[in-house]
């Protein structure tokens, strides 16, 4: 028997990407090129968090009243210890952006992939399966979008609070945001996903692994899944950006994360308070950190969506 | 000169460029067409004639440009003038009839409305002059009661009824020429002749001059005075359309024209054509009684036919409703009874519609039927409930779809595709074994073993359809249900699988489902022939007598319609034997 004459190796694969059209678009864009080095940096620097950040904002022993409310470095008193200027209780504001931003992505993301699956899930069922329960999961999707997602966090995040004994809140808070967030991100990729299946479902290809006898989770997970993802990661990257500003909003408004690990929005609550007494940095950088993230992750899901999309090339 | 020519074409040339290369899709193309001639441009898809279509009415799809060559019309050059120009030109001297009348009109105005506007546009002849020459055309078309229905809309309207709309939205600013592009593909066979005689009329009585594109030899001997066949964007031929079909020139041509299945006689095979995509020499001949292939073929025969309907009844529900009485269904299948015995190929011709594709469906368990029985090899399947009843069923009888495109996965690599039935079914030990039985189906059909690491993209219409094929053989069957196998390929192509299909069903004594709208296809490739209208089947025959002596009213209208296709080039057929001639 002949041996594989051209196995697929890895390099092959990047080879392929290099010549995709997908790459061509992605480097003829200046903006995106620089979003996406924008997200990858806030990538890095969050997950590598410890080693970057020049303090430790949670380490009580290392904060010092005496640094309290110091301004930047480039105005007078500022010292480049501190190159953003520390906070009311003398922690680096760069080391807690840094940090918080840490908190946020993680937030982001675990949302995201919460609703994705549940989402992805529902949708398919919904899709393939048909009938009454197809009618029940979109109807139940319906009467969610008639309200806020951000009504939804809260009302969920409120729920969590009532029932959870207070000392065990704190720490939980992060997960109890995580499932609010995700809970109410679920319809946009079950209506996505469960129309796409819809059309993949009539195609011969799954009619021809029926005619097989494949048993119908098979095909769910082998044959339409594969082929629904694209729209679905557009949706995600869009979503992450919706999720970041979620979690912000409600920790601005007090029911996220707790202040002991602040998170961006946690951080812009904070300095609000101290905003018309003079000290603004406290709470612009955080600000600032946040849009320049929300910024790029949201270009890089526009374009993504653009150049998936070969009807709007 | 005696007669003014009308339209002349000068070596034209059209490049699409793209990222990585130019495309040169028509290259050096001269033609001419004279007053009250009908010519015909014939082709392979991807051969280039839609683009000398558009070019000529200058509405080439960006980024494609015209490089070379003059277009003249009543001798004036028009391809350099500017869009504005180009804009008047179309509708008051060139008019067009597109492939799909669903889409050629606009849903959401009247067809006098859409009449009356081309007409004001071009001709000036004030409101009520418009719409009085609106009624006159629809007359001429021949749609009856032109008052009342002029002022409809064209959902109100069948499929043909629509183009002939087009026809007439075409005619209306008395142009000396029309560009039909495919102007009947999207039709039923019998609607098909009516608009074609239509339009031969008025061009006639008009003298209009027309060029016609089409892939379909039928609609060419039907209509045309001449032909030009283009082949990868050459003109290889152009002349009479007697002397083309009946004597063709260019050995492309003459390939081509041996392809197209014959209504008059029975091929046993169709010839080797050539000047096609490149099939993979079989360097190694499968010797069946050895290989995978052929071995546990040994199927338990039970007396009588192999498949048996009983009666059988399938109804879709049209409209959903809670209560049962306001529910709507659709009678799809009604009352079908029918055998097919071990080792016959069947044939089941319709028009769209007809129900036929459904019983397809529901033998192969993809529908459970309202009513009836399906015996398969002696057992019913349709008292069998469980899914692991079905499985030794299932492994038995395989099916091939219609559309290429839709029948792989596409996220799935070939070797996945064909390897699913075999791990499925546990039909082969190890990993390793699977892998070299799909490679050996891959060449089996004719594709190189190398084409297992590809994914479905990567191959053509035809080939794809071979992927499809070696698929279904993958579990070994004895029955194949072949769905319009060839529908949506080019002639040469259908050729090569029909002799494909041909030769399997030789060599594993395969019994067959041909399930076609094509009446000389079924005459091809069918020992057995039912054919079904509205749900119904009218009549069941041996496939030569049903031909000759058609005796269901409706089997002699549709063999009526049939294209003739006289004429055609003899040469090189390998004729079946006649029966009065031994």
């Amino acid at each position: 028997m002949t041996e594989d004459k051209n196995p697929i190796t890895l390099l092959d694969y990047f080879g392929q990407m290099r010549d995709s059209d997908l790459w061509f678009s992605f480097t003829r864009s200046p903006v995106i090129v620089a979003s996406a080095c924008v997200t990858l940096l806030y990538l890095i620097v969050t997950i590598f968090a410890p080693l970057i950040a020049p303090h430790d904002p949670f380490d009580l022993a290392s904060i010092d009243l005496l640094d309290a409310s110091l301004p930047p470095f480039w105005m007078d008193d500022g010292e480049l210890r501190f190159i953003l200027g520390t906070d009311d209780q003398g922690r680096d504001i760069l080391s807690t952006i840094i940090y918080g931003s840490r908190i946020s992505l993680f937030v982001g993301f675990a949302s995201v992939i919460f609703s994705l699956i549940l989402g992805v899930g529902l949708g398919l069922i919904s899709g393939y399966v048909g009938g009454r329960l197809d009618a029940f999961i979109m109807r139940v999707a319906d009467v969610q979008l008639s309200f806020p997602a951000i009504l939804i966090a809260l009302l969920v995040d409120g729920l969590a609070r009532t029932l959870l004994p207070r000392e065990h809140h704190d720490e939980v808070a992060l997960y109890v945001l995580v499932f609010a967030i995700g809970i109410s991100g679920w319809v946009q990729y079950a209506r996505t996903v469960r129309g796409q299946t819809l059309v993949e479902k009539g195609k011969e290809y799954v009619q021809a692994a029926r005619v097989i006898g494949i048993r119908k989770w098979t095909i769910l997970l082998r044959h339409i899944l594969p082929n629904v993802t694209g729209p679905v990661l557009v949706i995600a990257t869009i979503h992450l950006a919706i999720a970041i500003i979620t979690e912000a909003t409600l920790s601005f408004l007090g029911v996220g994360v707790p202040p002991t690990t602040p998170s961006l929005g946690t951080l812009i609550r904070i300095g609000n308070d101290f905003l018309f007494s003079g000290e603004w940095w406290i709470t612009i950088f955080p600000g600032v950190a946040l849009v320049l993230l929300v910024l790029a992750v949201n270009l890089l899901g526009d374009w993504l969506r653009d150049a998936l999309n070969p009807k709007l090339r | 000169m005696t007669k003014l020519t009308l339209l002349q074409i000068n070596n034209l040339e059209i490049e699409f460029p793209s990222r990585k290369s130019v495309l040169r899709a028509v290259d050096n193309v001269s033609l001419s067409l004279e007053k009250g001639d009908i010519l015909g441009i014939v082709g392979e898809s991807g051969a280039g004639k839609s683009t000398v279509g558009n070019a000529l009415i200058g509405l080439l799809e960006p980024p494609g440009q015209m490089t070379k060559g003059e277009i003249f019309l009543d001798g004036n050059r028009i391809d350099n003038l500017p869009d504005s120009e180009k804009q008047k030109i179309r509708g008051k001297e060139i008019g067009m009839i597109f492939q799909d009348p669903l889409t050629s009109l606009n849903p959401l105005q009247t067809i006098e409305d859409q009449l009356v506007e081309t007409i004001n546009l071009h001709l000036g002849l004030g409101e009520n002059g418009a719409r009085e020459r609106a009624v006159e055309l629809l007359d001429q078309v021949g749609i009856p009661d032109p008052d009342v229905r002029v002022k409809q809309y064209p959902h109100q309207f069948s499929g043909g009824m629509r183009q002939r709309v087009v026809v007439a939205l075409a005619l209306c600013a008395e142009p000396n020429l029309i560009i039909a592009d495919e102007p009947t593909t999207a039709l039923d066979v019998s609607i098909q002749a009516q608009i074609l005689d239509l339009m031969r009329g008025l061009c006639k009585e008009k003298q209009v001059g027309m060029v016609i594109i089409t892939h379909d030899m039928g609609v060419i001997a039907d209509i045309t005075d001449r032909v030009a066949v283009m082949y990868r964007g050459r003109l290889v031929e152009h002349g009479a359309t007697e002397k083309i079909l009946g004597n063709p020139d260019h050995p492309y041509t003459q390939s081509l024209i041996s392809a197209v299945p014959r209504p008059d006689i029975k091929l046993i095979r169709f010839p080797q054509v050539t000047y096609i995509e490149d099939v993979a020499e079989k360097n190694t001949e499968i010797d069946i009684t050895e290989h995978w292939l052929g071995k546990a073929r040994e199927y338990e025969t039970a007396p009588g036919p192999l498949v048996e309907l009983k009666n059988i009844g399938m109804r879709f529900t049209t409209k959903p409703a809670f209560l049962r009485k306001n529910r709507i269904f659709l009678d799809a299948v009604n009352n079908v009874s029918l055998d097919i015995h071990e080792g016959e190929v069947f044939g089941l011709v319709g028009e769209s519609g007809s129900g036929k594709s459904t019983v397809a469906r529901i033998i192969c368990g993809l529908y459970t039927p309202v009513s009836g029985a399906i015996n398969f090899a002696g057992t019913e399947l349709t008292a069998l409930k469980k899914q692991s009843d079905l499985d030794p069923f299932r492994k038995q009888m395989q099916m091939i779809f219609q559309d290429p495109y839709s029948s792989l996965n596409p996220r799935m690599r070939v070797l996945d595709i064909v390897a699913e039935p075999i791990l499925f079914h546990q039909l082969a030990e190890t990993r390793r074994e699977v892998e070299i039985i799909v490679k050996d189906l891959l060449e089996h059909v004719g594709l190189g073993a190398q084409s297992a690491v590809k994914y479905p993209h990567e191959f053509s219409g035809g080939q794809r359809q071979r992927i499809s094929i070696a698929r279904a053989l993958a579990t070994r069957p004895r029955f194949l249900i072949c769905d319009e196998p060839t529908s949506a390929l080019d002639v040469s192509i259908q050729a090569q699988i029909l002799n494909l299909l041909k030769d399997l069903q030789e060599e594993l004594g395969l019994t067959m489902l041909f399930i076609s709208h094509d009446l000389p296809v079924i005459r091809q490739m069918c020992d057995r022939v039912g054919v079904m209208k509205d749900g119904f089947l009218c009549e069941m025959k041996e496939t030569e007598v049903l031909f000759e002596n058609p005796e269901h009213e409706y089997t002699q209208h549709l063999l009526n319609l049939m294209p003739r296709l006289e004429g055609l080039s003899l040469e090189g057929l390998d004729m079946q034997p006649q029966p009065n001639q031994n």
